[in-house]
């Protein structure tokens, strides 16, 4: 099991995976927005989103996890 | 002079105009989003009023909302600030169509500069040296490839209507053009609503040098010398200052006729910034022109010792310039460092609230500055936080200067680029005036 975790503080301006969706090693998972700059965050590591953590529009803080994969 | 002056932006820059509204006795109207209700620009206002909820979108670029606001509190002129609606063609017309005064050049200049491709036409036609490049925009990711070739890499990947950095790109080879045009075409549509590319060639070890100018109604353009903004990350100004260490006295006076060329020669009014890039045989080649105040203004302003926003409000007013270009003269050196609340390695946005802060203090410190102590970050605007300028009698006195102020400069709460401040100014290459473009990238992220 891999988390998924913010590098910076912001809004999650865009899901870009479901859950139980498969993804790749360095596959975005979301699309973090924080003043005027966008930043994608990947998955570390292969397998399938467990769950997601955070919803469109969310705040988080750098460290916060944002989805699981397993 | 007006009467009523109304600031259509936000943070330092709006307490920045406001500061010299109330020296000219002039009521300042301030408008701010559900986000900066605490703001300090919102409370040094003679008056402010809630234009909408945080985002920019929603608020700060709202001309209906702005305009109605300007009406209820019967301001006579709008102040645009930087950024924001500062080079709104919309906006500038609207202003003009409800009979209130837009505190910059008219919606034609804007108009003209605002394409990048259209104003390399145009200080072309002026005599301005342009960056060997295309004149035409370039429809595909093939043509890109075909015109990259023929004028060699490295090459300046650029949206003809981009700006603070967003849809330009150095591209080295064939692979890396094709996916950097697609993704900054698709960038610049995203944000400035045109996807329009074209290529400049990448003038390599370039100085970033800008001229300072001021023109009236009536004709008159004034320059108000150079300043050096090499040092940037993510093509974003870190550390200005004014003069330029690079330029010899020869250049700085033929970029300064150049530049007040261009100005006449499109009837600029107000104060605008013409960009080059200047390299080491002093070479100078025209960049952009931008039709509003700078961040970087306050470096001019204290070699000059002119205020530039009261000179802009005189101009807007329909003033005649009273100065003379031989009234003007640089007296020292000044050097401003931006403070901006990110990663400093990464350079990573860093919202959240500021839970102490200390300011140095002296008689050749200046801040402009808009934050205090338990003050909320958000993360829907500029990281851009204070301005730290700094002045001497020389440029090595203003460096030392700057490097002891940045010293005391506290900043807690917050992951701030003071550690990266501090670390350029060590650099030697810094002390000696060597700021080219690729400063940091050469200096300090070679080294991480």
């Amino acid at each position: 099991m891999k988390e998924v975790v913010a590098n910076m503080a912001g809004n999650v301006w865009k899901v870009v995976v479901n859950e139980g969706d498969q993804v790749d090693s360095g596959q975005d998972v979301v699309i973090l927005e924080s003043m005027k700059m966008e930043i994608p965050i990947a998955a570390e590591a292969a397998g399938s989103v467990k769950e997601l953590k955070v919803n469109e529009g969310d705040f988080v803080n750098e460290g916060d996890v944002i989805a699981i994969i397993e | 002079m007006f009467k009523s002056v109304l600031i259509a932006n936000r943070g330092e820059i709006a307490r920045r105009v406001i500061k010299t509204c109330k020296r000219l006795n002039i009521r300042t109207i301030a408008v701010y989003s559900e986000a900066d209700e605490p703001s300090l620009h919102v409370k040094e206002a003679d008056e402010s009023y809630l234009i909408g909820p945080a985002r920019v979108n929603e608020s700060y670029l709202n001309i209906d909302k702005i305009i109605e606001v300007a009406k209820e509190s019967q301001a006579e002129a709008i102040h645009p600030g930087y950024g924001l609606l500062s080079e709104n063609i919309d906006f500038a017309k609207r202003c003009q169509e409800e009979g209130i005064t837009f505190i910059g050049p008219d919606s034609d200049a804007i108009d003209q500069m605002g394409s990048k491709l259209m104003a390399r036409k145009t200080m072309e036609n002026a005599g301005v040296p342009i960056i060997p490049g295309t004149n035409d925009p370039i429809p595909t990711a093939e043509e890109a490839k075909v015109f990259a070739n023929q004028i060699g890499y490295p090459i300046m990947l650029k949206a003809s209507h981009g700006g603070g950095g967003i849809g330009m790109q150095i591209v080295n080879n064939d692979e890396e053009v094709v996916k950097a045009f697609e993704s900054n075409a698709h960038r610049a549509k995203q944000f400035f609503g045109d996807g329009t590319m074209f290529i400049e060639k990448v003038i390599e070890n370039a100085h970033h040098v800008e001229i300072q100018l001021l023109a009236d109604q009536h004709g008159n353009v004034l320059h108000l010398f150079d300043r050096e903004c090499s040092i940037q990350r993510r093509h974003q100004k870190v550390i200005e200052e004014a003069p330029s260490p690079l330029l010899t006295e020869e250049t700085r006076q033929q970029m300064a006729d150049a530049a007040v060329k261009a100005a006449k020669a499109i009837h600029y009014k107000n104060a605008g910034t013409i960009e080059f890039l200047v390299d080491e045989n002093q070479n100078f080649y025209f960049l952009e022109m931008n039709t509003r105040l700078q961040v970087e203004h306050p470096v001019t302003e204290e070699i000059t010792g002119i205020d530039l926003v009261e000179q802009q409000l005189k101009v807007a007013y329909g003033e005649e310039l009273s100065l003379k270009q031989n009234d003007l003269s640089i007296q020292g050196h000044a050097i401003e460092a931006r403070i901006y609340a990110e990663d400093p390695k990464t350079f990573f946005p860093s919202p959240g609230t500021i839970t102490e802060l200390q300011l140095p203090e002296d008689v050749f410190i200046r801040h402009d500055i808009a934050i205090e102590s338990n003050y909320q970050i958000t993360p829907y605007y500029d990281p851009m936080i204070a301005k730290l300028i700094v002045k001497g009698d020389t440029r090595e006195e203003a460096v030392v200067n700057l490097k002891n102020a940045l010293n005391d400069y506290k900043v807690e709460g917050i992951k701030t680029n003071l550690p990266l401040l501090r670390d350029i100014v060590d650099i030697q290459a810094f002390k000696d005036g060597h700021t080219r473009t690729s400063f940091i990238n050469e200096f300090i992220l070679i080294n991480q």
